[in-house]
C-alpha cells in the first residue's frame, strides 16, 4: 500500500461506491459512510446503517472493498456502528438532487406536503406508507395522476 | 457492569422482536392487498433489524463464543424469553394489527426510556430503533381507527381480537430478579412505569375506536422463565428448520 494516501483521498474514492438500491446516489451522500481512519497500514471504514433490518449493508461492504481493491488496498476494516442513528438530515443537498432526478421525491419534514418529482405539483396523496423498499412510501399525484417514491422523513419524533 | 444479568435481558427484547418480526412475516403473500404485504413484511424486516441489534448486544456480554444466529436458530423454545403474547398464531388481520398495536405501544415507551440507559451500547441500539418504532406505531395505530370506524364486521372482528390478546398484555411488563436490578443501576427503566404509560395511551385509543375492554380472562405468563405456549415450538420448528438440517449453511 501506498503510504502517502489520506483518509480524503479515500473518502473520494469511495463516491464510486453508490447505494445498491438507488444507484445515482453514493454512500457518502446518504450519510452510511461517516469516516475513514487511515492508521499506518490499516484502513478503517466507518459506515452506519439506515434501516435496522437494511439488507443492502452486506453488499454496501462487498462494494467497499471491491472499490478499494481497485487503489490497491487490500483487507479493508469496515465496521458497522449502531451511532449515531441514521437520519435523513444525513442526506448531502447533492444526494436530494439526485435523488429528485431520478424520480424519488426526497424527504420533507413531517406534516409538509410532498412534491410530484414530475410536475412539482404539491397536490399528492399517499397511496402506501410502504413503497418498494422499507424506506420509500408510494405515493400519487393528484395533478399529473404520476405514481411515485417518496423517500420517508426518518428521524426521532420530538 | 453486570454481565450476568445484562444477557438474559438482552435475550427478552431480542426473543420478542424475533417473534414478532416471524410471525409479521408470516404475512408475506398472504396481505389483504399488495401495498398492506408490502408494509407487513417491512414492519417485519425492521423488527428483525431490531431482534438482531439486540442479539448483538447479548453476543458481547456471552460467557460462551456465541454469534447471533447461534442465538436466533439454535436455541429451543425454554431458552426462548419472549411474552407469550409475541408466540401467538398470526390469526386474521384484526388479530394480527391488535396484536402490532399493542406491541408497537409498547416498544415505543419501552425504547423511549432505554435512551437513557446508563449502558451506553444499549442506548445507541434504543435510539436506533425508536425511529422506527414511531412509524410502525403511527400506523397500527390509523389502521386500528380505521377497522373500528368502518363496517359492523370489522368492529366485531376488532372486539373479538381485543377479548382474545387482552389479557395477554400484563406479561409485556413482567420483571424478574434481574430486571430489577438493571433498573436499580439505571440500565432499564422501571416497567411498573412503561406499564401505566402503556395503559393510559392504550385505554384512551380504544375507547376511541369504540371498543369495550374485556373484563375477566386468563392472565399470560411464563414467557421470561422460558414457558411457553405451544405455538412456539411449532414457530422455531419452521423458522430454525434451515440451520438445524444444514448447520452453519448460509445464503
Ligand atoms: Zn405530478
Amino acid at each position: 500500500m501506498v503510504m502517502t494516501t489520506t483518509a480524503a483521498q479515500i473518502e473520494g474514492w469511495l463516491e464510486a461506491v453508490k447505494d445498491p438500491e438507488i444507484p445515482v446516489i453514493s454512500i457518502k451522500e446518504l450519510g452510511i459512510l461517516q469516516s475513514v481512519d487511515v492508521d499506518g497500514d490499516v484502513v478503517t471504514v466507518n459506515i452506519i446503517p439506515t434501516y435496522s433490518g437494511c439488507p443492502a449493508m452486506y453488499a454496501i461492504k462487498e462494494d467497499i472493498t471491491a472499490a478499494l481493491a481497485a487503489r490497491q488496498i487490500t483487507n479493508p476494516n469496515i465496521k458497522i456502528h449502531n451511532a449515531p442513528a441514521w437520519t435523513t438530515d444525513m442526506i448531502s443537498e447533492s444526494g436530494r438532487e439526485k435523488m429528485h432526478a431520478y424520480g424519488i421525491a426526497p424527504p420533507v419534514a413531517r406534516g409538509h406536503a410532498v412534491a410530484c418529482p414530475l410536475c412539482h405539483s404539491k397536490n399528492t396523496e399517499v397511496i402506501s406508507q410502504f413503497g418498494s423498499t422499507a424506506c420509500k412510501a408510494l405515493y400519487r399525484c393528484l395533478d399529473c395522476a404520476e405514481p411515485f417514491d417518496h423517500f420517508k422523513c426518518h428521524a426521532p419524533i420530538l | 457492569m453486570d454481565a450476568q444479568h445484562l444477557y438474559p435481558y438482552f435475550l427478552r427484547l431480542a426473543d420478542t422482536s424475533m417473534t414478532m418480526s416471524q410471525r409479521l412475516s408470516e404475512w408475506c403473500g398472504h396481505g389483504p392487498y399488495l401495498e398492506e404485504d408490502v408494509a407487513l413484511t417491512n414492519v417485519a424486516l425492521d423488527t428483525m433489524g431490531h431482534a438482531n441489534l439486540f442479539y448483538q448486544l447479548a453476543v458481547e456480554v456471552a460467557d460462551d463464543d456465541v454469534t447471533v444466529d447461534d442465538l436466533a436458530f439454535l436455541r429451543d423454545a425454554h431458552d426462548y424469553r419472549n411474552p407469550l403474547l409475541t408466540e401467538l398464531p398470526r390469526g386474521d388481520f384484526a388479530y394480527t394489527m391488535m396484536k402490532q398495536y399493542f406491541v408497537d405501544v409498547y416498544a415505543l415507551l419501552l425504547y423511549r426510556a432505554l435512551t437513557e440507559s446508563c449502558y451506553q451500547p444499549l442506548s445507541d441500539v434504543a435510539k436506533k430503533a425508536l425511529i422506527e418504532v414511531q412509524y410502525h406505531h403511527e400506523r397500527s395505530h390509523e389502521w386500528l381507527k380505521r377497522l373500528c370506524m368502518s363496517t359492523e364486521e370489522a368492529h366485531q372482528k376488532m372486539q373479538k381480537a381485543l377479548d382474545d390478546l387482552w389479557f395477554y398484555t400484563p406479561e409485556l411488563f413482567e420483571t424478574d430478579a434481574g430486571i430489577q436490578a438493571l433498573h436499580e443501576q439505571g440500565t432499564a427503566p422501571d416497567m411498573s412505569v412503561i406499564q401505566s404509560e402503556w395503559s393510559s395511551m392504550v385505554e384512551t385509543h380504544l375507547a376511541q375506536c369504540q371498543l369495550i375492554l374485556p373484563e375477566t380472562g386468563w392472565v399470560a405468563t411464563g414467557g421470561l422463565q422460558g414457558e411457553h405456549s405451544e405455538h412456539l415450538g411449532y414457530m422455531l420448528a419452521e423458522m430454525q428448520f434451515l440451520q438445524r438440517a444444514y448447520p452453519g449453511c448460509e445464503w
